[in-house]
């Protein structure tokens, strides 16, 4: 690497982090959060004894993970203003991620809870717990302890996937690093570079994951 | 704590007979087209320990578990101390159910312990989050309950961290706190290791002692015969006899108990 390919990965490292920083991060953050809202309103709903709202949720959850996010998103952004909704980048991106997010990791609650054994409910009824209290008391905070390594999974693939927000004009990591390509004409050296901040994020991100799955595990009845 | 004299069966003269603890008439559950109780018949006066003995599949957990309102009889009526009776020809209503539950406690076979939360908090989930009681006096009387078993420096705890004997002497404890007028137990020591077997039992006969009133489903006739006051052997969903545990499981007067007797005592 000779010293100006070196001078330009420097600096254009900056703004590839700002985009990173102010961008990807919070939009995969809040993206996840209210996604996850939804997919725990949504795995009830499919495991509801009423046919009628169990279908409901089968048939969004369907739909979020038969058609591509990118679909998806264009669908929000470029489809809806011409039925007259006009909604900026930003709020376009988290509400197409969300739902997203909502479908997958509704059916990763759902098995969570599935997977808590029968006896779980049983002894919270036996105490004389409600439905609900025993739900929300025994049953989620051992199904969450479940869910942490597939959710942390959804949670990476969403990282990377808010890089498809750059073709809504997002401001973020991605976006970034194709404005100084576009200035520059170093497409491989931005896009590498680009490839690496994702990777060093993500790589946290599992390490995280690990110190998260060793810590719930023991807490899970067998 | 140690077991003293056992109480005596019969009223005291002049005393006229309670009402039976436990009541139950009739008693039918299928699932599906599988018919798993006939017509269940059971009386239980308060401070009487009865033992369900019975082969796999004869009915003995469903009808603990019908007892305690985990499922709903098809048929039959249940009354607990008079205070409450369910009459399954009807449909019950859930807060009847409840009424039942209030007022058992099990202990199953696989303990079930809550593995997210801590032994003291095990304990005292029932009698603060569901009767709401005070925290500091739940706490006081969990924690004495814990003594008595030898448990109390586990209180913190987490179930994963215990042996298999002890965490069924937490699975007592928990049903004990709830305060409940009839206890279950659906094989308490089945799942245990043969050398935990022991402090379990011991603690059923100790509580038996105190004049807790019990339901038991075991396979240890030993035990049965000398803790329970009654046993009814099972077979089919029906109970096929009824009666003295020392007289039944020694000189059995039907057929089937015979050989089901016969098959535990000699295995192969
Ligand atoms: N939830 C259920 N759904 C369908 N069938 C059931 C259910 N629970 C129990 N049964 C059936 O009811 C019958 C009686 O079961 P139960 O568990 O009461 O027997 P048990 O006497 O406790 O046997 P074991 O000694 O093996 O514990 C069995 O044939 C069983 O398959
Ligand atoms: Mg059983």
């Amino acid at each position: 690497m000779n010293q100006s390919t070196w001078d330009l990965f420097l600096s254009s490292l900056g703004p590839i982090v700002l985009g990173a920083v102010t961008g990807t991060i919070p939009l995969a953050l809040v993206s996840f959060a209210v996604g996850l809202a939804l997919a725990l309103v949504l795995a009830l709903m499919r495991l509801s004894r009423r046919r009628w709202i169990s279908s409901i949720a089968r048939v969004y959850i369907s739909i979020v993970r038969g058609t591509p996010l990118l679909v998806q998103l264009f669908v929000i952004f470029y489809g809806l203003p011409s039925l007259g909704v006009l909604i900026d980048p930003w709020p376009s991106a988290v509400i197409a991620f969300s739902v997203n997010v909502g479908g997958y990791a509704a059916e990763v609650i759902r098995a969570a809870i599935l997977s808590v054994p029968k006896g779980q409910w049983e002894a919270a009824y036996m105490i004389g717990m409600s439905h609900r209290r025993a739900l929300t008391r025994i049953i989620l905070p051992q199904a969450a302890r479940v869910s942490v390594p597939p959710l942390s999974n959804t949670f990476i693939s969403l990282v990377k996937d808010t890089s498809l927000a750059s073709l809504i004009l997002v401001t973020e990591l991605f976006r970034q690093a194709q404005q100084v390509a576009a200035f520059s004409q170093e497409f491989m050296l931005l896009y590498l570079e680009a490839a690496l901040v994702y990777w060093v994020i993500c790589l946290v991100l599992s390490s995280v994951q690990g110190v998260l799955e060793t810590r719930l595990d023991r807490y899970v009845a067998h | 704590m140690s077991p003293t004299d056992l109480p005596t069966d019969a009223a005291p003269a002049g005393v006229p007979a309670p009402a039976p603890l436990l009541r139950v008439r009739g008693l039918s559950k299928s699932f599906g087209t599988n018919r798993v109780l006939e017509s269940i018949d059971l009386t239980v006066g308060r401070g009487r320990v009865l033992a369900l003995i019975g082969p796999s599949g004869s009915g003995k957990t469903t009808i603990l578990r019908c007892l305690n309102g985990l499922e709903v009889a098809d048929g039959g009526t249940i009354s607990i101390n008079g205070e409450v009776t369910l009459d399954f020809g009807t449909a019950p209503a859930r807060k009847e159910l409840t009424g039942l539950r209030d007022r058992s406690a099990m202990v199953f076979q696989h303990y079930n312990l809550f593995p997210h939360k801590t032994v003291l908090e095990n304990v005292i989930e029932g009698p603060i989050i569901v009767q709401g009681r005070p925290r500091a006096e739940a706490t006081a009387e969990a924690l004495a309950l814990l003594g008595r078993v030898g448990l109390a420096d586990k209180r913190d705890a987490h179930p994963f961290e215990l042996s298999g004997g002890q965490q069924q002497r937490v699975g007592i404890v928990r049903a004990l706190a709830l305060r409940p007028q009839l206890l279950l137990f659906d094989e308490p020591t089945s799942s245990l290791d043969p050398e935990l077997v022991g402090d379990v039992l011991r603690l059923i006969k100790e509580l038996a002692v105190e004049g807790w009133t019990m339901v038991i489903v075991t396979h240890e006739l030993e035990f049965a015969r000398e803790v329970a006051t009654e046993v009814a052997f099972v077979d089919g969903g029906t109970i096929v006899e009824h009666g003295d545990p020392k007289q039944l499981l020694r000189n059995p007067t039907q057929e089937r108990t015979r050989q089901f007797l016969h098959r535990l005592l000699f295995p192969f």
